[in-house]
């Protein structure tokens, strides 16, 4: 297990995210970011809390539970369990940012895209990953990385995150046997 | 509890304590999509439901019918009329047929104990019990759990009774046995003449004055009377009955403020439950109604996926 | 012509000390030794197995005419064959009734052109089993009727009852009591009680038994008449059965297999093989049936044999009908449930199988295997352990709740009449 990522790197990665964000967006009018359970919604308020701090005014934040839309609950030996979604703003018209912590396949993102378009008609919906790791399934990319890390496809990457894990932010490469 | 693997839903005494709470949560979860201005989500995209109901049922099966669709699976209604059921013709042999066009779940609603349980025997679909006859339903006693939940954050310890004809209710037999496993305290109330022989053992207490449990309650279920009781000897009149076990607003004022209300419907009003106590603010009737579809989703989501 | 060789035999009075030869001529036994001889006789060795008096059960459905597709008197017989049966009596509550002597007259025709047991068909008490005109029971009295029975339910009506056992007295027959208070038992599916209320299901209460049973031992003590109670299955029952022997009235009682062997918990499985009338009861019910065939106030065991086809009880609970075959495995519930549990010897068991049910309806030349006697014999092991399955039942029917359970008592072989019917 290597450590790719130390607490700092995480801390600058979502600060840059954030500026980013910004400006791409020119601003906050009508952003909002949605974090996709379970640790893209610890990012996604980290992301938001860094944006207050740059504007001084807060976004909305929303929660995204994806497994109803996934595309492998046939295959997985049973089902995940189901945690409530919790966007209570509207999306039309607005500019959603994703945040999860790892893209890989790309099927969580597409998950998750057909999610936020049953929620409303986003103007546009953009994605904010703390780390790609490549491999990709589908045509989906992120905007903002916060760390491209090459990897083998049996390799594991593990994101730790304070608020989750109960230890220093992290991010580290495993392999997978 | 991080695993279901439960592929059928015959009765709540199979379930353990963590998996009504398991899909007391999951239902919490799928109230969300309800509440959305596109309620569909695809976990169910490609299974095909059936409701196969040999007694007739309209609510039941609606709530069922608009769980599964919000789910996207695909949805037949079958309903048998048993009268008309030809000799040579079991409810195996219909329930064959229905898997037969390779469906993935059956809804089941009968008039006789245990048909649930011999589909369930003898066939490959997750078998899902929307009630048999007096014994059990238990979609009704998890979304009567959920709502009490919701609106008290607990089941244990809680005072719940349960008023009415309780010998011919699967609605009073599901709750008593579910909410004493969450650890409430059940007293089922009637004339003696409608409560079943020997329900101590099966953790009730066992009142017939419905004064004394409107006193002590947190928590009151009502069931419908009917009318065929009185042609059938279990009492003399619906009236007598309206006057000494219904529940009126003035009734009401010897209880708790907080004192919930429920009653799984149809409701004769006036008899039961006056008018007032069914539209009052104490009562959950409609919430019930709501948090039906979410529990059936959750129920259907679990069991369609259990392997 | 027939000679049994090393058998012990075991009659109700004890069984003998070595292995004996029992020599059978017309039909009869005519000589029972050791190391008897006889030239040109078919003999039959058995080896030092148990040979008792054939069984008599004294309540069995065969279902003909009418039924044909649930039991023939032909598969009937069969089925009693295989398990040690030699006497049967058949209840009337046929497509038509068995009310009249053309009926009575076909049931004994059709027994003896199958020969392998002996046919009795039981007269109905009412016509039509209405339960309302008497039948002509002089008549089916002299053409082969031993008893009558409106069974499959109660003679309702008091004042019928009445009537029906001062009549019955004096024709010599004797009557069987199916007790069951049908305002009682209503749609009751299973025995009303803890698992009644735990299962939803509709209960026939112990009482829709007893009051009949009641009644009827106050109309035969009033009247001085016999009666005999069907398939008794309550404790309360036995407690009322037995106080009226102490009383001195002429009553006797049968018992059936599964109620000595089933309780109503069974009814958890929601198997249709386990509905039957009466239902099965409580433990305490089981126990006490238990403790009146050892006591004596149940008098014998009989089967209440009652096929129904596979279509039927693939019915759901409610609407499958009652009954369940019983014929085939009597013998070895006895020995499982009753003789290894230390409740009955064997000879009591043979008893309670054969000499007893003899003398409730006075056939003095069988239940006991002595010279002179009707040569109906059943060989059996009684410690042999076998399975219990569908296909291997002799009836047409196969509706057993005992199907996949180890027993143990295999009947081997049975002669009825002097000729071997069964091996």
């Amino acid at each position: 297990m290597t450590k790719i990522m130390d607490s700092d790197l995480v801390r600058r990665a979502i600060i840059r995210i954030a500026h980013e964000i910004l400006e791409k967006n020119k601003g906050i009018a009508q952003l909002c970011i949605i974090g996709i359970r379970t640790r893209g919604v610890i990012l996604a308020a980290r992301i938001a809390k860094a944006i207050k701090e740059i504007e001084g005014q807060a976004v909305p934040v929303g929660i995204l539970d994806i497994n109803l839309y996934r595309d492998d609950l046939t295959l997985v030996g049973s089902q995940p369990i189901i945690r409530e979604t919790l966007i209570d703003f509207d999306l039309n018209e607005q500019k959603v940012v994703l945040v999860d912590d790892v893209l890989f396949t790309g099927r969580t993102i597409r998950a998750a895209l057909d999610a936020i378009m049953d929620f409303g008609r986003p103007s546009s919906i953009q994605l904010a990953a703390l780390v790609d790791r490549g491999h990709r399934e589908l045509p989906i990319r992120a905007d903002y990385v916060g760390k491209n890390i090459p990897t083998a496809l049996k390799q594991n990457v593990k994101v730790v995150l304070s608020e989750s894990d109960n230890e220093e932010d992290a991010v580290y490469l495993e392999e997978n046997k | 509890m991080s695993e279901w693997t439960k592929r059928h839903l015959l009765d709540v005494e199979e379930l353990s304590k963590e998996e009504i709470e398991m899909v007391l949560d999951t239902a919490r979860s799928f109230k969300e999509v309800s509440s959305r201005d596109v309620k569909k989500v695809p976990a169910l995209r490609g299974k095909t439901v059936v409701m196969l109901f040999f007694e007739p049922s309209t609510r039941t099966r609606t709530s069922f019918e608009l769980a599964a669709k919000r789910l996207s699976a695909d949805t037949i209604n079958i309903a048998v009329n048993t009268s008309s059921l030809s000799k040579g013709e079991t409810i195996l042999d219909t329930a064959r047929n229905v898997e037969a066009m390779n469906v993935d779940a059956i809804v089941v609603r009968h008039a006789t104990p245990g048909v649930p349980q011999i589909f369930a025997h003898n066939l490959k679909s997750s078998i899902i019990n929307a009630g048999d006859g007096c014994r059990s339903h238990p979609t009704q006693a998890l979304l009567d759990m959920f709502t009490i939940k919701e609106k008290l954050g607990r089941l244990e310890g809680l005072k719940v009774g349960i008023v009415g004809d309780i010998l011919h209710s699967r609605v009073a037999r599901s709750n008593l046995m579910g909410l004493t496993k969450m650890g409430a305290e059940v007293t089922v109330c009637g004339p003696s003449t409608l409560i079943p022989v020997e329900i101590e053992k099966l953790g009730a207490k066992v009142s017939y004055d419905v004064d004394k449990v409107i006193k002590q309650s947190d928590v009151m279920i009502l069931l419908r009377i009917q009318k065929e009781r009185q042609k059938d000897h279990f009492l003399p009149s619906i009236r007598e009955y309206a006057i000494e076990f219904g529940v009126t607003t003035e009734r009401l004022k010897q209880g708790k403020k907080e004192l919930l209300i429920m009653h799984p419907g149809p409701m004769n009003r006036g008899v039961e439950i006056s008018s007032d106590v069914a539209d009052g603010e104490q009562s959950l009737i409609l919430e019930q109604v709501t948090n039906g579809v979410a529990v059936r989703m959750a129920v259907l989501y679990l069991v369609l996926g259990a392997k | 012509m027939l000679l049994i060789k090393n058998a012990k035999i075991v009659n109700a009075d004890g069984v003998s000390d070595k292995l004996q030869d029992i020599l059978i001529e017309d039909g009869k036994i005519v000589k029972i030794g050791v190391n008897l001889k006889a030239d040109g006789y078919q003999s039959i060795d058995v080896a030092g197995k148990y040979a008792s008096p054939g069984f008599i059960d004294l309540h069995a459905h065969f279902r003909q005419p009418g039924h044909e597709y649930k039991e023939t008197i032909e598969t009937g017989s069969k089925a009693a064959a295989k398990g040690g049966y030699t006497t049967v009596f058949c209840m009337p509550n046929t497509k038509p009734p068995i009310d009249n002597i053309a009926l009575v007259d076909f049931v004994i025709r059709e027994g003896k052109r199958v020969g392998l047991v002996n046919v009795y068909p039981i007269g109905a008490v009412t016509k039509g089993q209405q339960d309302e005109e008497l039948t002509d029971m002089f008549e089916m009295h002299k053409t082969g009727c031993l008893m009558l029975s409106d069974d499959g339910k109660s003679v309702n009506n008091s004042q019928v009852m009445r009537m029906a056992l001062q009549y019955s007295q004096m024709v010599g027959v004797l009557i069987s009591e199916h007790c069951e208070d049908q305002l009682l038992s209503k749609s009751g599916v299973m025995n009303e009680g803890y698992f009644s209320t735990l299962l939803g299901m509709k209960g026939d209460p112990v009482v829709s038994e007893t009051t009949i049973i009641s009644r009827d031992i106050e109309l035969a003590y009033y009247l001085g008449c016999r009666i005999h109670f069907a398939h008794v299955s309550t404790k309360r029952s036995v407690e009322l059965i037995r106080r009226a022997k102490v009383d001195g009235v002429k009553v006797s009682a049968e018992a059936c297999p599964h109620h000595f062997s089933l309780s109503d918990k069974e009814i958890k499985s929601f198997n249709t093989h386990f509905k039957v009338k009466p239902p099965l009861r409580s433990e305490v019910d089981v126990e006490a049936v238990k403790t009146g065939l050892k006591d004596g106030t149940i008098d014998c065991i009989a089967t209440d044999h009652a096929p129904h086809s596979q279509e039927e009880k693939e019915l759901d609970f409610d609407q499958a009908p009652s009954g369940m075959v019983g014929l085939e495995t009597a013998f070895a519930l006895g020995v499982t449930e009753l003789v290894s549990k230390g409740v009955l010897t064997l000879t009591q068991l043979i008893d309670k199988m054969s000499a007893s049910p003899a003398r409730i309806v006075g056939l003095d030349k069988k239940g006991k295997i002595a010279e002179g006697m009707d040569a109906d014999i059943t060989i059996f092991d009684a410690d042999k352990e076998w399975e219990v399955i569908a296909k291997d039942f002799a009836s047409k029917s196969k509706n057993s709740p005992f199907i996949g359970k180890k027993l143990k008592g295999l009947v081997i072989a049975t002669i009825c009449n002097g000729k071997q019917t069964y091996a």
